[in-house]
């Protein structure tokens, strides 16, 4: 018996990463799944956006497990597409019990005054305005289902700490902690959790690029990943560089599960104790 | 494959209560027990504690779950006890991985009134008996090469609660001394978090003590479960009064298993939102 045998669970950025890592692990564990991705080359971005092919491979993971998933193109931004992908998904597998609201990205890396507006804005509009728009999609879901279920917000370190040249990012996940509050509160009522989780670096594209490689080694030209490893390091308490998408998946798996039925409004961090230092 | 196949976890304060549901539920996912608890009174502890009767049926229900256990009388606040029953377990199971500082007693009275024999005997047993169960622990898991220890807090060590000043101090204290134990010994990957419970329904809570805290107004006969849990519940967001012991028991498990194995210094509520409000 899974943990989270004959839930839905509905997951944003599922095509790789971290989202395509929640997607299976909660399919291990029971779980059909809705999937969303936006697909599309993000401006300002030092890395390659997800495919149409990486979402096939989510979708090829997720049946493997024998479990059922529908997946779809759609944008955070845009809550009309999110709406009519969650609607859909649900109409086909009849219910949602969890959210997984882990779209993100990570853009231009630069002092505050030097940011530009695009790259200010597109940021929050993903990043904060994209989570909003998947909780507001699927509140009226679980609330319809009449049986509670759990919301997981993917926060971040800079969410519950400053990082210099990172202001906008810094800022949108901060905003995931005051909207994850005011969700928890509005929605206990109704048994629905709402918790953030706060990852370290993890080891996706998201930050394996040069983009973040130069943010943490400033004086190189070009710093390779044996720049990035010492540096990523010193940030965390445990002798390690980063932790694996499936450490965030195993937090988000059990906030998902009945064995967290009553933790709700929790920040927490995965992080090799980055908070500490 | 249980979550904790081949481990060994040292439980104090587990002759009953969260305690025994906290060695049962690690039991239950493969676990080994070493047990210790005081099975006395102490003088200012207004309801009756463990006996030596309760600590033999927490033996006989790990039993069942075809686990060994190690049972110790031993009182948190006596070092050389702790560290005798702990040394002996590990001699007689053979390893360390998992530590639940559990053992914790509750009385009441304002900060005015409390007498000098509460204050000391509640902070004795609820914070250095804390550090007890972790100082005579690390030997053990630094020779195991890693662990996990979780320290019982409180809501109470986060957001202050009147008329039980000293027992906010001490779990407030025992937050600090995570925070401290996980930077010593993160670079052993000894991952040190505290789970911080709303009011759990135990003895702890359900006596006549309590629920004079709670319904000072009330004639002790109008002081019925019934009634208490309305009092209890404003204090969380999710409309319920308290929480099972299994509760925290699933929270304990998670940060005991390998899934948590990148979560240290954590502060982790299972309070049905009791910090949101």
């Amino acid at each position: 018996m899974g943990r989270v045998e004959g839930k839905v669970a509905f997951i944003t950025g599922a095509a790789r990463g971290q989202g395509r890592s929640h997607a299976i692990r909660l399919a291990q564990e029971g779980a059909d799944i809705i999937a969303v991705d936006l697909m599309e080359e993000i401006p300002g971005a030092p890395y390659a956006p997800a495919t149409e092919a990486e979402l096939a491979e989510t979708v090829k993971a997720v049946e493997a497990l024998d479990r059922r998933i529908v997946a779809s193109k759609a944008d955070v931004r845009d809550f009309d597409s999110i709406k009519k992908a969650l609607d859909d998904g649900v109409a086909q597998l009849g219910r949602l019990d969890i959210v997984s609201a882990n779209a993100g990205l990570s853009t231009q890396m630069a002092p505050a005054q030097e940011l530009t507006e695009e790259i200010w804005q597109n940021m929050i509009a993903t990043n904060l305005t994209g989570v909003w728009h998947t909780a507001k999609a699927a509140i009226p879901h679980l609330k319809a289902g009449g049986h509670g279920g759990s919301l997981i917000l993917t926060s971040s370190e800079a969410g519950i700490k400053g990082f210099g040249n990172v202001a906008h990012y810094v800022s949108a996940k901060h905003g995931v902690v005051g909207l994850m509050r005011s969700l928890a509160l509005e929605l206990a009522p109704d048994f629905i959790r709402v918790n953030s989780i706060h990852p370290t670096q993890v080891d996706t594209d998201m930050i394996m690029n040069e983009g973040t490689y130069k943010l943490f080694a400033p004086d190189k030209e070009h710093p390779t990943v044996d720049d990035f490893r010492p540096a990523s390091q010193s940030l965390n308490a445990l002798p390690i560089p980063w932790v694996e998408a499936v450490d965030i998946s195993n937090a988000v798996l059990f906030l998902a599960s009945d064995e967290s039925r009553y933790v709700t409004g929790v920040t927490l961090a995965v992080d090799a104790g980055a908070f500490l230092l | 494959m249980g979550r904790l196949e081949g481990k060994v976890a040292f439980v104090t304060g587990a002759a009953r209560g969260q305690g025994r549901s906290h060695a049962l539920r690690m039991a239950q996912e493969g676990a080994d027990i070493i047990a210790i608890d005081i099975e006395d009174q102490i003088s200012s502890v207004p309801y009756k504690m463990a006996t030596p009767d309760d600590m033999a049926e927490t033996v006989k229900q790990i039993e069942a779950l075809d686990r060994r256990i190690v049972a110790t009388k031993a009182d948190v606040r006596d070092f050389a006890a702790v560290k005798g029953a702990l040394d002996e377990g590990v001699a007689q199971l053979g390893k360390l991985d998992i530590v639940s500082a559990n053992a914790g007693i509750f009385s009441f009275g304002t900060m005015e009134e409390l007498t000098d024999e509460e204050w000391d005997q509640l902070v004795d047993v609820n914070l250095k008996g804390v550090w007890h169960t972790a100082k005579a622990a690390i030997p053990h898991l630094r020779a195991n090469k890693g662990g996990s220890m979780i320290l019982t807090s409180s809501s109470a060590g986060v957001k202050a609660v009147p008329n039980i000043g000293h027992y906010v101090a001490a779990k407030h204290g025992v937050i600090g001394l995570m925070k401290t134990l996980a930077l010593e010994l993160a670079p052993d990957f000894i991952r040190v978090n505290t789970v911080n419970p709303t009011s759990v329904n135990t003895d702890m809570i359900q006596n006549a003590a309590a629920y004079e805290l709670f319904a000072p107004d009330l004639e002790p006969e109008a002081r019925t479960k019934e009634v208490l849990g309305a009092r209890f519940q404003t204090l969380n967001a999710i409309p319920l009064p308290w929480v099972e012991p299994v509760d925290i028991s699933n929270a304990v498990l998670f940060l005991a298993s390998d899934e948590a194995r990148y979560i240290t210094g954590q502060i982790f509520p299972i309070d049905l939102g009791q910090l949101l409000i």
